[in-house]
């Protein structure tokens, strides 16, 4: 898939995401409108999906195993958000001759690009020297750097500390759709690059890819940086749409959401990644509507067990599957004629 | 004493030996020569459970032992020095021994046999307390064999014994080798040192890409123009 | 040298600080030695590890009720209690290996990392569901009292307890590692996983002897850790988990001495945080970044830890 492929695909898709957007609103597409719980999951979707393949840019192509995702994610919300908080309103106010949707449209937009960057230069600074360590290692100096943002943010009254911090709502499923699938065709075609190719080598033998001339350091650093930088604009969409912040949003245990996500998705695979955020979104949910089971005197709720069954799912699909449901394939690849060069 | 009947090994969807046979009666030295890469030390681990075959028959002393665990196997009779000696690096020299009778229990027929190693390998009793990782490349090869006669074994599998070591050393280790074998024990000799191999053998078995290419009398073989030519450098 | 009363209140504050400390700093050294056996024998970080010490709390808070220890102090009660938790988390451990970790022995280092994240989930959310996220008290087992040392710095029975008992347990398992035959082969084990099976050792056993053993002392940790500050909950082995899990790289893992140095210098340094970070700037809040920022420059600086050497990475 090139640029050109890959944006008319993109077009369509934002079309598709106009269209459901529309339906979120108060009056509702055709007047039957979408339940506020199910925009809700949707954009949580769309949000996780950008997580995934962020984090499989790092984990599942470059092999470089990072569990402090969330930590990324939160430099990017709440640099945003300090950003909105304190200048959101005046920058609405000088546009508001282009109406309002656009203003805010703007600020989000200045908001997405100072997460980003954010994030992107708290990639930088983590990943230069934990990216010399290698397996467990480096896994746990990223959840190491992640606790320590998080302990940091909480520390900082501006931002809200440990009481929490409002946010202007500037984002809705239009918006986190579109970033979605913006991350998605950038991240694919990064894939599919020779960059890319230098990505997967290092995943595949790190010692051979050096030997071939690949500066192995360099394209882990840069990898590392993309994908914190995408956590940051996932942040940011998650701050402004979730219109408030508190620092346990961010805990390891968000690191290690995503982490399942791939996992359970197919480590390496873009779809994986996709596939892997939506069901993790939505299983825990699914799970919700479990029956109660009334044995004497006790009632077993078992929508209470949901937790548990997802910890066994997981635990279950490492066992039978290790690869996760797609392994390094895409779905695409199952619907390819059989034969011919893979 | 041990047989192995058209046995075949992958490692993953690479396959390492392609229908091997072959045997070893008690009392034999029989050796496996061969260049790197052509299945030699994966017979091993296959003859000792470390590898499983993927068809084939392994059978010890008449016993199918296809998919019993290596651990179980040394009850049964048998013990290796491993490829690279294998030697616990952070045990010392005396816990490496005592590593090798771990499923004897009888105290006073231990000793008696750590001793025995002890006059075998006289270097090995002035470093019993130490690290074995201190001990220099052919120290540890002399543990690794003594580790090996702890467990009493009446099948021992060298792999590379003289890997690596200096002449004068390689000299000691085929002396043991020799006095082993004297006192009863069958053993199957993996090398790439072919002619000491050969020269030190009853049988050979000459392995070339996971395939028997060659078997015979060591002395026939080592007059064989093919085997002079591939694998004693003549 | 003598002291005016504002210095000898420093002194006996700081003295305090470091018992302080040096308790703490004894649970995370308990817990640390079963990370760092395991990760010695399988190269696994056992994220559930943490939780087994919540496990070992929350079966010792059950045994202590349903034997009436709870209403009766007694030593006896304290030690029934004590080796009944520890039995309950050795069992637990052993079966956690044995039906989640073994069959996934064998794949990549993510399988396995992430099969030991889901049963941490899974350990937190089952107790979570049993005895909800309520935290509970645990009963004081033994009479508590408060000893002055020196100054006006104080020890209290339940912290004695806390350095006894840890330090029986050291010893015993420094015991078990270096004079049994088991001890031994856990070493060889270690070392190098095939060599071990071709000397007859039955691997899979001495790994489930292992956890059995790290399970354990969590489980005391658990125990003691409640007799010090009762209150129990089922979240309650994430962080200190982690900070365990750090003392043991502190110390370098895999290494037995390192783990105890490695928790004791955490829980001091934690607890200095606390009490004179705000000298330097650093506000006490920051006392769970502590541990971390150790991990990051340990890391950084000496991957081995203090007292490790090289691990070689398992394939």
């Amino acid at each position: 898939m090139n640029w050109v492929k890959s944006i008319g695909i993109s077009i369509i898709l934002i079309a598709l995401i106009y269209v459901i957007n529309s339906a979120m609103s108060s009056a509702g597409f055709f007047g039957f409108g979408i339940d506020d719980y199910y925009s809700r999951l949707l954009v949580f979707i769309a949000i996780n999906i950008i997580l995934a393949t962020s984090l499989n840019l790092i984990n599942g192509f470059t092999g470089q195993f990072s569990i402090g995702h969330a930590g990324f994610m939160a430099v990017g919300a709440y640099s945003s958000a300090y950003f909105t908080v304190n200048y959101g309103k005046a920058i609405e106010s000088s546009l508001a001759f282009g109406g309002e949707t656009i203003a805010s449209g703007i600020v989000l937009l200045i908001a997405i690009l100072i997460g980003l960057i954010f994030s992107a230069i708290a990639g930088l600074l983590v990943g230069i020297p934990s990216l010399r360590l290698k397996g467990d290692y480096l896994a746990i100096v990223t959840l190491g750097f992640a606790e320590i943002i998080r302990i940091v943010i909480l520390n900082i009254d501006s931002v809200g500390g440990a009481t929490g911090y409002q946010v202007g709502g500037y984002a809705n499923f239009f918006w986190v759709g579109i970033l979605a699938v913006i991350t998605i065709v950038i991240i694919h075609n990064i894939v599919k690059s020779d960059a890319g190719r230098a990505l997967v080598s290092i995943r595949e033998d790190e010692l051979a890819a050096e030997a071939m001339g690949v500066n192995t350091t360099r394209y882990k650093v840069i990898s590392f940086v993309i994908g914190s930088g995408f956590a940051g604009v996932a942040g940011v969409l998650f701050a402004h749409y979730n219109r408030f912040l508190s620092t346990n949003d961010f805990q390891f245990i968000k690191s290690f959401e995503i982490i399942i996500m791939i996992v359970i998705g197919g480590m390496g695979s873009m779809t994986g990644a996709i596939l892997g955020a939506i069901i993790v979104t939505l299983l825990p949910e699914m799970l919700r509507y479990l029956p109660d089971i009334q044995i004497g005197a006790t009632t077993f709720k078992f929508a209470d067990l949901r937790l548990v069954i997802f910890a066994l799912i997981l635990i279950l699909t490492m066992i039978l599957r290790p690869q996760g449901i797609l392994g390094t394939k895409e779905i695409t690849d199952f619907f390819k004629r059989k034969g011919g060069l893979r | 004493m041990l047989t192995l009947e058209n046995v075949s090994v992958n490692y993953g969807a690479i396959e390492a030996l392609n229908g091997i046979s072959l045997h070893i009666e008690q009392g034999e030295v029989v050796t496996l020569i061969g260049a790197n890469g052509a299945g030699k030390t994966t017979t091993l681990r296959t003859i000792t459970g470390l590898l499983e075959p993927k068809s084939g028959a392994v059978k010890f002393e008449g016993k199918l032992t296809n998919g019993i665990a290596a651990h179980k196997l040394v009850a049964l009779g048998m013990a290796m020095s491993p490829e690279g000696r294998g030697v616990f690096a952070n045990l010392s020299v005396r816990e490496n021994l005592e590593m090798g009778a771990y499923l004897r229990n009888d105290k006073k027929g231990i000793a008696d046999d750590m001793e025995r190693g002890f006059a075998m390998f006289p270097r090995l009793k002035e470093r019993e307390q130490q690290k074995a990782g201190t001990l220099s490349g052919g120290e540890q090869q002399m543990l690794a064999m003594v580790r090996a006669l702890m467990s009493r074994p009446r099948l021992l599998l060298l792999d590379e014994p003289s890997l690596g070591l200096a002449p004068l050393v390689v000299h000691t280790i085929f002396e043991a080798i020799e006095e082993i074998r004297s006192n009863g024990t069958t053993i199957l000799l993996v090398e790439q040192n072919a002619n000491a191999a050969l020269h030190h053998s009853d049988r050979a078995y000459v392995l070339e890409t996971g395939r028997i290419v060659m078997e015979g009398n060591s002395k026939e073989l080592a007059a064989n123009p093919k085997v002079k030519e591939a694998y004693l450098g003549e | 040298m003598t002291l005016d009363s504002g210095q000898q209140e420093k002194m006996d504050t700081f003295i305090q600080q470091i018992i302080n400390g040096l308790t703490i700093g004894s649970i995370y050294a308990l817990i640390a030695l079963g990370y760092t056996m395991v990760y010695g024998i399988l190269r696994l970080i056992n994220f559930a590890h943490g939780d087994i010490y919540m496990v070992g709390a929350y079966a010792g808070f059950m045994l202590a009720t349903a034997l009436g220890f709870a209403v009766n102090p007694s030593v006896f009660g304290f030690i029934v209690t004590l080796l009944g938790s520890m039995t309950i988390a050795a069992a637990i451990g052993m079966a956690i290996e044995r039906f989640a970790y073994r069959p996934v022995r064998k794949y990549s280092k993510m399988t396995t990392l992430i099969t030991a994240i889901g049963m941490s989930l899974l350990i937190e959310y089952l107790f979570v569901f049993i005895f909800s996220g309520t935290p509970r008290s645990f009963p004081q087992l033994l009479p508590n009292e408060n000893y002055t040392l020196f100054g006006n710095a104080t020890i209290s029975t339940s912290q004695i307890l806390i350095f006894v008992v840890s330090l029986l347990l050291m010893i015993f398992l420094q015991w078990i590692v270096y004079q049994t035959k088991i001890g031994k082969a856990m070493r060889a084990v270690s070392y190098n996983i095939n060599s071990a099976k071709l000397m007859g050792i039955n691997t899979d056993f001495v790994i489930a002897f292992t956890f059995a053993l790290g399970s354990a002392l969590a489980a005391a940790g658990g125990v003691l850790t409640a007799q010090y500050n009762p209150k129990i909950e089922p979240l309650m082995g994430i962080i200190t988990g982690l900070k365990a899990f750090v003392a043991a790289v502190l110390g370098g893992i895999g290494n037995i001495p390192g783990a105890v140095l490695g928790g004791l210098l955490i829980g001091a340094a934690e607890t200095l945080v606390v009490g004179y970070g705000s000298y330097i700037g650093v506000p006490s809040t920051y006392r769970d970044a502590v541990a971390f920022a150790i991990l990051i420059l340990v890391l950084l600086i000496r991957p081995a830890g203090l007292l490790g050497t090289n691990i070689q990475e398992k394939v």
